[in-house]
């Protein structure tokens, strides 16, 4: 169908060598891997591989957990965001993270897009509009909040909670969007609404997403990572991955005879 | 097992349920007994000695009228003080623990003492304060300021603090990690996050213990009685002597006087339905919080 190789694409973002342990176990062993930048890439594997672990690196949320700990290297247009003088502030405005469960903060939706805007970039009454605006219109959420705006986000449903968060991070305009299973807690309707903004985000930024459901990483990725024990099995475009997949590991548990 | 010998365990059964049933209905009608009584009490007693002259009058020496104006004036000052110095620091002490101190050892230690200081018998916070700070103060200033307004509102905050600090704790602790995670991705800082995220969604269960705590000082006698001692005239000076309703409940409910003893009712009657008031307002909070 298409000819996507990861050898042609421009990297994101490049991992060498990483290590990751929560207190003395090692939950990631050696992980090297390239992020295709404007591409899609789908992180599959059983509970506990740690692709969650891997999603949480690349914007250091772990680092919140004094007990956890990354070594090795973690380059990000070129720079490693491991190091120990890289900007929080500008790793996290660069790299925007989206959760399992949608979190609303318990202010209004304008507040819940504009409360990080504000910390990070001093806007005008109107350019703060225009940009709450672009980050709903982005987030499919514009048509439904439009004449809500002041309402408390909380009355929202899942999948538009959801779409909000997805839309305060986008309105930071990063560089990369991490998706940690953004549709597992929601129904089927409104996983199809977020699968398909999805693809429209690979526009802008450089998409990863966790997930469990392997029809979704199919249906949405370009490329797709297989992990498996803290390590990375495979690598490669989507197609290849789930039709002919190059490691025993990968087709079975594509083919679901474990996880 | 054939099936009399079911029927039989079942029967067993659904006796052994009834007898357990009555007994713990008993158990709860016989302690809803004594506040029901103790509420009727104090307010057939209360409400005949009710009238408007206790809120213009002063406490009276025995034998003439009077009312409890200074005291209620003295429970409001001391209150509003104890709440205005116990509250800010509560609230700093709680979000500390559970939003930086969380599972660490010094966090553990701190919120054992602060249960130990919840429970600590008034009357040694009284002790305690006289001890600390009227005596000292007296030396100081060559006897012209002890027992006073001051030292009752301070002993009140060491009252408020523990209440605070805990209530603080548990309903941060409550809010989900996810939150807090959230706030972090998007690079907000972490004490832009605890204030203005974490702190607005614990909003209603803080403010809940904020007004259990001013419910509780409001009817503690025995903080009072080495600290603001009681006064039997009007005063608003901070250094000196001053009254409260709970301590003249206490004087004149011992007394042999008859409109002595039907100041205290109605004293306590007041008390007793200011107390109700904030309990059932902060139910509403948390309620009306739950719901939406």
């Amino acid at each position: 169908m298409n000819n996507l190789s990861l050898a042609d694409e421009k990297t994101k973002i490049q991992v060498r060598g990483l290590d990751f342990y929560y207190g003395t176990q090692r939950s990631l062993k050696s992980v090297d891997m390239i992020i295709p930048e404007k591409r899609i890439t789908a992180i599959i594997g059983p509970s506990g591989c740690g692709k969650s672990t891997l999603l949480r690196v690349f914007n250091r949320i772990y680092s919140m957990y004094p007990k956890q700990e990354a070594k090795g290297e973690v380059m990000l247009n070129g720079e490693n965001i491991l190091a120990p003088g890289y900007s929080m502030n500008r790793l996290r405005s660069n790299v925007g993270m989206v959760f399992q469960k949608p979190v609303p903060f318990p202010m209004s939706i304008y507040d819940n897009i504009a409360y990080a805007v504000r910390h990070h970039e001093k806007l005008s009454r109107r350019e703060m509009e225009e940009r709450v605006e672009q980050a709903l219109r982005g987030a499919a959420l514009w048509d439904e909040v439009k004449d809500k705006l002041k309402q408390s986000a909380q009355s929202l449903s899942g999948g538009q909670q959801q779409r909000l968060c997805i839309a305060r991070t986008i309105a930071l305009r990063p560089q990369v969007l991490l998706l940690d299973e953004p549709t597992s807690a929601l129904d089927p309707i409104s996983t199809g609404r977020i699968e398909q903004l999805i693809t429209e985000l690979k526009e802008q930024f450089t998409v990863i997403i966790v997930t469990h459901n392997m029809q979704q990483a199919a249906r949405c990725s370009d490329y797709t990572a297989f992990m498996f024990m803290g390590e990375l099995i495979e690598h490669g475009d989507t197609d290849t991955i789930f039709t002919k997949p190059s490691k025993t590991q990968t087709e079975d548990y594509i083919t679901g005879r474990f996880g | 097992m054939s099936k009399a010998d079911n029927e039989n365990l079942y029967r067993s059964r659904a006796i052994k349920n009834r007898i357990a049933m009555v007994l713990s209905c008993a158990a709860t009608a016989f302690g809803l007994l004594w506040l029901v009584w103790i509420l009727l009490t104090t307010i057939v007693n209360g409400f005949e000695a009710l009238n408007l002259r206790l809120f213009t009058d002063m406490t009276p020496p025995p034998g003439s009228s009077g009312g409890l104006a200074n005291a209620f004036y003295g429970s409001i000052l001391m209150s509003g003080i104890g709440l205005l110095i116990g509250t800010p620091i509560g609230l700093m002490a709680g979000i500390w623990l559970a939003e930086f101190a969380r599972n660490t050892k010094l966090g553990n230690a701190v919120r054992f003492i602060n249960d130990i200081l919840l429970s600590a018998p008034s009357i040694v916070l009284g002790l305690f304060v006289y001890t600390a700070v009227i005596l000292p103060l007296s030396a100081v200033t060559n006897h012209q300021v002890g027992f006073s307004a001051i030292a009752g509102a301070l002993a009140l905050a060491l009252l408020v603090i523990p209440v605070v600090v805990r209530t603080t704790d548990e309903m941060l602790q409550l809010q989900p990690s996810t939150m807090r995670e959230a706030a972090l991705a998007l690079g907000v800082p972490q004490w832009k996050l605890t204030l203005q995220i974490v702190l607005r969604a614990a909003k209603a269960g803080v403010v809940t213990g904020i007004l259990l705590a001013l419910a509780r000082i409001t009817g503690e006698t025995a903080p009072l009685l080495f600290t603001a001692f009681g006064n039997q005239f009007w005063s608003s000076d901070l250094l000196k002597p001053i009254a409260s309703v709970p301590v003249v409940i206490f004087q004149y409910a011992m007394s042999p006087f008859d409109d002595w003893h039907s100041l205290a009712w109605a004293g306590a009657l007041i008390m007793t339905m200011f107390v109700l008031v904030l309990s059932l307002s902060s139910r509403l909070l948390l309620l009306r919080n739950r719901a939406s």
